[in-house]
């Protein structure tokens, strides 16, 4: 609970704080911070998949045209692993956000004063 | 099935019963629906946002729309066609920005903001400078975006319809100007979802009957364009030569997406931050399906149209989705994937001229004309005189590149978006420190380093002025103009501190993450 571990807000019931108390409550800060983390976790997988893949294009041709198949190379399921790793990133932020991301926001609204 | 054996008759070029039939038809619902948007779009917050009534899914649907042009459909499938593989790596690098405007800006974006991506860059500065150079930002990468959308659109109804180029221009510009400046974005909402449900399932349709030709193996398809094409048609080409050239034009097409004011826009018209977030995700889910689906589209024109004949009917091979298409549906399914590419063009369009209209008339007009306290007659009036403005300049433009390369242009508008207007939005939103001063000039430093690195760059210094050599190396100017945005960002900033922005800081906290205040 943001009461007992907040300096600012010791002693006050919910929904009787201020603006500035909340955002400078820890479990503000807290949110924040997940958030920006999480973001950041997906946005350097995302980094490596499209960026690992532009490289292993660029540096090593060989390997990405080696044959799969009959003819099928395998720069072509990597070619689409890349927008299903994309989307997968996608959905795995949203997951994140409606699990538990809004529920925070919502329990951090009730505490301000109206 | 080898191509070449007897060369294919097509219809393409010349007027169809068939595709007429459909193009009209597209143009009748997409008026009747603007007929019934107008009475519905009266304020500003109706003609810019669709009075924030959208949903999740018609967003996800509309931001596809606005995004999956003409020159992807066709451009894309005539690639693959064409130069094989190479195809299917510049598909995935229009896709990845998605996620990355999910991850940074998506939310913040619609806690935020009004109606224009300068309301959020804004929200703690000083109206005037910021809004001006968020203005010059996000006007010149509308300008740039769309002389490529109109001189391509304009070629590509020649080639499918046989109308004369100026002609081509005109009519799109009449009816994309009738949804806009009557419907608003209620009507150009509507446009693009209908423009995004009728493109997938024309192309999946398309899909399944190229599959089909293959006993529904993809491996049988890239037998067949390897006996034909060779082995290196399925592997890496030349596209990522310079892993330099490669990251760069990478970053562009990543971070672009985040600063396009008319994909930006769209978040304005979902009524919170939720509703943007989960369309967001359909959004990603369609254009990603429909980036896998093209290259198969691509690759069987070129076992079953072959290359010879595509080429045939346009170097750039844009025809190859077309044709096959005829080849395999016959006349009228060609009618119908003409009719639908002609919808493309009209509904991005359309997107991009609202886009343009706002960041003069809500960004200059309302806020630093008006002072933020126009009525909201006086916004309506200025709004559509800005569409109409906007519009005719879209068209003079399109006719006036006639015949010129400007497939530079999206790069730049796309480095432009990356540069000019992505740092901005992202400080703003992150960094306590920013400042007026650094917000102008990172947003101009990353407008005119783009704009001058191109013009000296390989793709216009040698591919358009036909110089014999660049002055700098660099195809796409993103990963100096963007860093150089974000250092001139943060040095300004520390240069130029400014209290009350600091202590707006708690007041933008609040409505960024916890949306209490949103509009």
């Amino acid at each position: 609970m943001a009461n007992a571990t907040s300096p600012l807000v010791k002693g006050k019931s919910s929904a009787d704080k201020t603006v500035h108390e909340v955002i400078n409550s820890h479990d503000f800060k807290m949110l924040v911070a997940k958030r920006w983390s999480v973001s950041m976790v997906l946005l350097a997988a995302l980094f490596i998949t499209y960026y690992g893949f532009i490289l292993l294009i660029a540096e090593n041709r060989e390997w990405m045209s080696q044959k799969i198949g009959e003819t099928t190379t395998l720069a072509i399921p990597l070619g689409v692993a890349v927008i299903v790793i994309a989307f997968v990133l996608t959905a795995i932020y949203v997951a994140w956000a409606n699990a538990s991301y809004d529920p925070e926001v919502e329990r951090l609204k009730g505490q301000l004063k109206q | 099935m080898p191509p070449s054996t007897q060369p294919m008759q097509t219809t393409l070029g010349s007027p169809q019963a068939s595709s007429i039939t459909f193009f009209v038809l597209i143009v009748m619902v997409t008026l009747a629906i603007t007929y019934w948007a107008a009475k519905r779009t009266k304020s500003a917050k109706e003609f810019y946002a669709a009075g924030r009534s959208v949903s999740a899914v018609q967003n996800g649907l509309a931001l596809a729309g606005d995004y999956m042009s003409a020159a992807s459909f066709l451009g894309i499938a005539g690639m693959v066609s064409l130069k094989g593989y190479d195809g299917m790596i510049y598909a995935t690098g229009w896709l990845v920005g998605w996620p990355a405007l999910m991850f940074l800006i998506a939310e913040p974006l619609r806690n935020l903001g009004k109606f224009t991506f300068a309301d959020v860059v804004a929200f703690r500065l000083r109206q005037g400078p910021v809004r001006i150079a968020a203005a010059v930002g996000g006007i010149l990468t509308v300008l740039f975006y769309t002389i490529a959308q109109m001189v391509g659109s304009g070629a590509l109804i020649k080639l499918m319809f046989g109308i004369k180029y100026e002609y081509a221009e005109i009519m799109v510009g009449i009816i994309m100007l009738a949804y806009v400046l009557f419907g608003g974005m209620v009507a150009t909402t509507w446009v693009q979802i209908i423009k995004a449900v009728l493109l997938l399932i024309g192309v999946s349709f398309l899909t399944l009957l190229v599959l089909g030709r293959f006993g529904f193996s993809p491996s049988n398809l890239y037998g067949a364009v390897a006996s034909q094409y060779g082995q290196t048609a399925l592997e890496p080409g030349g596209l990522v030569k310079n892993p330099l050239d490669a990251i760069s034009l990478g970053l562009a097409l990543m971070f672009g997406l985040l600063g396009l004011p008319h994909i930006l826009m769209r978040f304005y018209t979902v009524p919170d931050a939720k509703a943007a977030r989960k369309s967001v995700l359909y959004a990603t889910g369609l254009i990603g399906y429909f980036y896998i689906i093209i290259p198969i589209v691509g690759f069987g024109s070129a076992a079953l149209v072959g290359r010879k004949m595509i080429t045939g009917i346009d170097k750039g091979g844009n025809m190859a989705a077309p044709l096959v298409a005829e080849l395999l549906g016959g006349t009228p399914f060609l009618g119908f994937i003409a009719a639908v590419a002609f919808a493309t063009i009209l509904a991005v369009v359309a997107g991009l001229t609202l886009a343009g209209s706002s960041a003069y008339s809500h960004d200059i007009y309302v806020s630093i004309i008006k002072k933020g306290h126009a009525t909201e007659e006086e916004q309506m009036k200025t709004a559509k005189a800005a569409t109409v403005v906007f519009g005719l300049a879209a068209v003079i433009l399109g006719i006036s590149f006639k015949g010129q390369n400007v497939a530079f242009m999206v790069g730049l508008a796309f480095s432009i978006a990356a540069s000019a207007n992505f740092p901005a939005l992202l400080m703003s939103v992150l960094w306590k420190r920013f400042t007026t001063g650094g917000a102008v000039a990172s947003i101009l430093t990353g407008a005119f380093l783009s704009i001058g690195m191109i013009v000296v760059s390989p793709t216009v210094w040698v591919d358009v002025f036909h110089n014999a050599a660049p002055i700098i190396g660099l195809k796409n100017p993103c990963i100096v103009s963007m860093s150089a945005a974000f250092a001139v960002g943060i040095i300004v900033s520390l240069l130029t501190p400014d209290t009350r922005a600091q202590e707006m800081f708690e007041a933008e906290k609040l409505r960024t993450y916890l949306g209490v205040g949103a509009e």
